[in-house]
């Protein structure tokens, strides 16, 4: 099968163009560094079958960070063909990594990208005399609405390499005459995207713009989070779904082991733990509103393409931590789900660096699924506890990462980052977007959970919990001052960590034990899924010297807790 | 002068780029070079980094190395 690479510089639409061509699904994002790692898809064509790979974006072939690394490697590795995604609207830039590809032995033809910007940004590219200029194809594209992939494909067959020769020294010069020979500038009017620009990245206005963002997105994520619920959702389960499954169960399976085990033992749908009862109930109605309020809003955020914005703004606070404003963005991924969130601290150069962020994103929030089940667990006992709770989190992460800055030798680098332009979102890919995270949730979260739930049945049922109660618990729980039995909530904690915080409520615990329980539950252990992206990012010693840390903070700041409960 | 004592808003030629081989091939990479013509967009306060306009696209560079870039202002005189 021939192998087709699609390369290009950093955020010019390569994984969208890989979407186009494979039918595949990937995140894609208005920054750089969105793809950290490829990804494989096939296209046909006739008889044909190509094995096409998007490769993360890299600016040339010395790389200078790790994604780019994995550009270079998997160039080097060979092809039949590159797909050269070149950014139109910043041509000089982007013919500097396709001059070099040209010197491979790889036949290359280009897809110029973003075509339908150039015409607002006063930008003309004549694509003929491009064309004869470089002598391989050249074909405008707008990946986002799939203007010229068809032409694209058709054209493969006409890619060619080594055809054109330069001196290394000449390159910029060389480049020079290429871009003022097959492209005209003429004045562009100033938009509003300009403004927005300038508004938000002045930081007089800048931060303000930053906080109200926050304060809208938060109020965003919350109205539409609990209308689902209340709304919807919830009327649905108790309505129709719950009396029904509860009936189908009890006529059809009349054994009531079987019942137990399904319907849990209580009607009330919190406690009764029952596979297809709490187990749908707390994915589906509880948490899944939040994670597709949340992710809609993350979305919009990062097609626009405000994250870097906020990097440059935030820069000068993440350097009293030994950071810099790019790893803003694993943070702000962080608080929908630690998974993705690990994966884009690829993007930060040093093991330092990557240390330090991994435990302030792990700490400074809980993820979004957590976040719904503190919410609707404590929000009853008034809005000020769950204000208490975050401000513990983020005093913690930020003392922390301030302390490993001090213990961890090193430099803390800077920042160094392209600003892509505001875009106005493309509505078809937000919710195409807002789709692949919802089913990565509902496939991964909703099996887990019921797993879980099933888990600390039998734990319950054959007497396992109990001796690891009276064993590991009793030390731990009076520490925190919680009942030994939350052990057993402990352990299934790290499978899924929302569900472990619902698994509090039938204990009954008081608004102090449900601070502390909370707290701990949080910070303590990352969840499975992250503890082996953690480990697949960083090494296994790494990842166990986090994972310490995280357990030596829960228990200290949990205990702390309990000391300070005990005199109010 | 250096890219951070620069206006804002100003218009300034690379002279030179100062530092590592990894930090000047960076810069290369992103079209920051001597001899071409960029425009520092804006700055922020305590030492954050600095924006600059190269070509079509605006890069964010920390204070230091936006230190290490030296320039020098082309004055407008016409617009």
């Amino acid at each position: 099968m021939k192998k087709i690479l699609l390369i290009g510089n950093p955020n010019v639409g390569k994984s969208v163009i890989f979407s186009r061509l494979t039918g595949i699904n990937v995140i894609t994002s208005n920054y750089p560094g969105s793809t950290v790692n490829f990804t494989k898809g096939y296209l046909s064509i006739g008889k044909e079958k190509f094995e096409i790979i998007d490769i993360p974006g890299t600016y040339t072939l010395e790389p200078t960070s790790k994604a780019e690394e994995v550009a270079v490697n998997m160039l080097n590795e060979g092809g039949d063909l590159i797909i050269n995604v070149v950014d139109a609207t910043n041509l000089e830039r982007n013919l500097n990594l396709t001059l070099q590809l040209l010197k491979q032995n790889i036949p290359v033809i280009i897809a110029l990208n973003f075509w339908d910007e150039t015409k607002h940004l006063g930008i003309n590219i004549d694509v003929a005399e491009f064309e004869k200029k470089i002598n391989i194809p050249v074909i405008p594209t707008c990946a986002l609405t799939g203007e010229g992939i068809k032409e694209l494909i058709n054209r493969l067959p006409e890619a060619k390499s080594k055809i054109y020769e330069y001196e290394e020294k000449e390159k910029w010069h060389e480049i020079g005459n290429i871009v003022t020979q097959v492209q005209k500038l003429s004045h562009r009017h100033h938009t509003f995207l300009d403004r927005l620009e300038e508004i938000s990245t002045r930081p007089l206005t800048g931060i303000p713009f930053a906080l109200i963002i926050l304060f809208i997105t938060t109020l965003i994520v919350r109205f539409i989070g609990e209308g689902l619920i209340n709304y919807i959702l919830e009327p649905l389960f108790n309505n129709f779904y719950h009396p029904a499954i509860i009936y189908a169960v009890n006529s059809i399976l009349p054994f009531e082991f079987i019942q137990h085990l399904l319907l849990g033992t209580t009607p009330e749908v919190m406690e009764s733990f029952g596979l297809l009862t709490t187990g749908i109930y707390i994915p589906l109605v509880i948490v899944l509103p939040y994670i597709f309020s949340f992710y809609l809003i993350l979305s919009f955020l990062e097609d626009i393409g405000y994250l870097p914005r906020l990097a440059v703004l935030l820069d000068f606070l993440l350097h009293k931590i030994g950071l810099h404003g790019y790893a803003s963005i694993p943070v702000i991924l962080g608080l929908g789900c630690k998974v993705p969130a690990m994966l884009s601290i690829r993007i930060l150069e040093t093991k330092r660096e990557k240390i330090i962020t991994a435990v302030l994103v792990l700490m400074l929030a809980p993820c979004m699924p957590q976040t719904a089940m503190i919410m609707s667990l404590v929000a009853p006992h008034g809005i000020k506890f769950i204000i208490l709770i975050f401000s513990i989190f983020f005093f913690i992460a930020v003392l922390n990462s301030f302390i490993l800055n001090k213990l961890i030798k090193g430099e803390s680098p800077e920042l160094f980052v392209e600003i892509p332009p505001y875009r106005v979102p493309y509505v078809p890919m937000v919710i195409k977007k807002m789709w692949i995270r919802l089913k990565a949730f509902i496939m991964e979260a909703v099996p887990l959970i019921i797993v879980g739930v099933f888990i600390i049945g039998i734990l319950d049922i054959s007497g396992i919990t109990n001796f690891f109660a009276n064993f590991f618990g009793q030390p731990i729980t009076s520490i925190l001052g919680l009942p030994k039995e939350t052990i057993s909530v402990m352990i299934l904690g790290f499978l899924r960590k929302d569900v472990s915080i619902a698994l509090l409520i039938p204990f009954n615990l008081d608004i102090k034990q449900l601070i502390i329980a909370s707290v701990f539950m949080v910070l303590y252990l990352p969840c499975i899924a992250t503890f082996f992206t953690l480990i697949k990012e960083m090494g296994i010693k790494t990842t166990l010297i986090i994972v310490l840390i995280m357990l030596f903070t829960a228990i200290a700041v949990g205990a702390l807790l309990n000391i300070i409960f005990l005199f109010l | 002068m250096n890219l951070t004592q620069l206006k804002e808003g100003e218009k300034c030629k690379v002279v030179d780029t100062h530092g590592g081989r990894g930090m000047i091939k960076k810069l290369d990479a992103l079209g920051i070079r001597t001899g071409i013509e960029i425009i520092k967009i804006n700055s922020q306060f305590m030492r954050g980094p600095i924006v600059v306009k190269v070509g079509n696209t605006s890069v964010a560079v920390g204070y230091g190395i936006a230190e290490k870039i030296i320039v020098e202002p082309i004055s407008q005189q016409k617009k």
